[in-house]
């Protein structure tokens, strides 16, 4: 059976920084995996790699066998077109730390766009589709208000639903509790745990360690561009082989 | 001094004015509504990262920036025509107000463009957008809305550039006061009666933007 993501031997480079030293990871159906480390250890970017967001300039990312951005023939490596991209980056959804729903929209045309203009569905099966995960993550009576009408929680709700409804293989969460108020936390933890329970493949960037100690099949520990360890969070988080690794749990708050 | 008001002229006269008005009006919304396509291509020009489009777009904003409308307007209608571009009178004018317009729509729209937050785009690249529909359905219109207030003054300020038209006799409002000033030698009375006229269009059209401001404001 093919994996899920596969990623090999992954470089990014930002002028002359080297962020990504060459990233290997492979990732089955119905795996949580959280990323964690400190900040600067390239976590965020082999996110925003695997739909694109970055380009990167060496090493390989399939989803589902399907190599994601670049082609490579006869030794030359080019990144795909525009619209090939944009069908590929369809296959993952994403949620972010700033929510960055359309201000503009509703809370349900939010999660309409992408199906009506992506998925090219009519405008009330889309509606359906939209109330159904609004419901879902539990904002059914705000689906008619505006982003800047809705708390931080709600919002990255409505953004979360925006994402799953597009029916995504594959969920990407980049530090999505990183901008909320405390109290506002737990509501969205909930969410990604019930999407964890529907057997939904996620892979998460988070400082939440109690969180991704709970939900994660697998953690994978970020340090300096590489990984510095992976494994099973119930083994890594009481047993860290790497000083480093002993050093960051150490520093990180487990509440 | 011995001058007694007398608009009795002006009154008679009064339709002229207000056909004048309509035409100025009518010059206004051609050359603006094309002004703000020329705008809206020119601020994304501005802001590409490609040196082939975003050269010409500096350049052209600078040429007519720092060019007096009314030299425009002559060069239009009197130069033009003698490098074998020939237009009507109004023709000229509309194409200049939209040149000239363009490129202050277009310092406006760039300045609102880049307010549009980055991360917007790339939560629709994330759920699989192209670019023109996100430039389509989030950049531009979040764009309008950055830029609507500071989009009315410049509007009126272009909506009275039109009495400029007069200096190549395209009758407008201003034409055609000079007209009744000449004829009636009532020069007071007209310039008060043609002053106000653009000051009461002014306060609609002030209110009137003011109103789609508000309808277009995003509830929070």
């Amino acid at each position: 059976m093919t994996n899920l993501l596969e990623i090999r031997d992954l470089h990014k480079r930002y002028g002359d920084v080297e962020v990504l030293k060459g990233v290997d990871c492979a990732m089955a159906q119905g795996d949580v995996i959280s990323i964690i480390g400190s900040s600067g250890s390239g976590k965020t970017t082999m996110l925003r790699c695997i739909n694109m967001l970055e380009d990167f300039e060496g090493g390989t990312i399939r989803i589902d066998g399907e190599e994601i951005g670049y082609d490579t023939a006869g030794g030359r490596r080019r990144r795909k077109k525009e619209k090939e991209i944009a069908r590929q980056r369809a296959m993952t959804g994403m949620a972010f730390q700033q929510f960055n729903l359309f201000p503009h929209m509703t809370a349900a045309h939010n999660v309409m766009l992408g199906l009506v203009k992506v998925k090219g569905m009519g405008r009330d099966e889309a509606r359906g589709l939209a109330e159904k995960w609004l419901d879902r993550v539990g904002l059914a009576e705000r689906r008619d208000r505006y982003p800047g009408q809705l708390s931080g929680g709600q919002q990255q709700r409505v953004a979360i639903a925006r994402a799953i409804a597009m029916n995504p293989k594959l969920m990407l969460f980049d530090e999505v509790t990183s901008a909320l108020d405390p109290e506002l936390v737990n509501e969205v933890l909930q969410v990604i745990k019930d999407l964890a329970a529907d057997g939904m493949s996620m892979l998460l960037v988070t400082h939440e360690m109690r969180f991704a100690y709970e939900v994660s099949t697998r953690v994978i520990f970020m340090n300096q561009g590489r990984i510095g360890e992976e494994g099973n969070p119930r083994e890594m988080f009481v047993k860290p082989q790497t000083e480093r690794l002993a050093e960051f749990l150490m520093n990180s708050t487990f509440n | 001094m011995g001058y007694t008001l007398n608009f009795s002229a002006v009154w008679r006269s009064f339709d002229l004015l207000l056909q004048g008005l309509a035409l100025s009006l009518g010059l206004a919304v051609m050359g603006i509504a094309i002004g703000c396509v020329i705008g809206l291509v020119t601020a994304f020009g501005l802001l590409s990262k490609n040196a082939l489009l975003r050269r010409p777009a500096q350049l052209y904003v600078t040429i007519i920036r720092n060019t007096p409308i009314l030299v425009l307007i002559l060069f239009a209608y009197f130069a033009l025509p003698q490098m074998g571009v020939r237009l009507g009178k109004i023709e000229s004018f509309v194409a200049t107000l939209a040149v000239y317009s363009g490129a202050y729509l277009a310092e406006i729209f760039r300045g609102g463009l880049l307010a549009v937050p980055r991360g917007l785009k790339e939560a629709g690249l994330a759920i699989g957008l192209r670019q023109s529909q996100i430039r389509n359905t989030i950049v531009i219109p979040l764009m309008l809305r950055n830029v609507l207030p500071s989009l009315s003054s410049t509007l009126i300020s272009l909506f009275k550039d039109t009495s400029l038209a007069a200096a190549i006799a395209v009758p407008e409002l201003t034409f055609e006061a000079r007209k009744i000033n000449v004829e009636s030698f009532r020069v007071i009375e007209t310039w008060i009666i043609t002053s106000l006229l653009y000051v009461a269009t002014c306060t609609v059209l002030a209110a009137l933007l003011r109103r789609l401001e508000k309808r277009m404001s995003i509830p929070r």
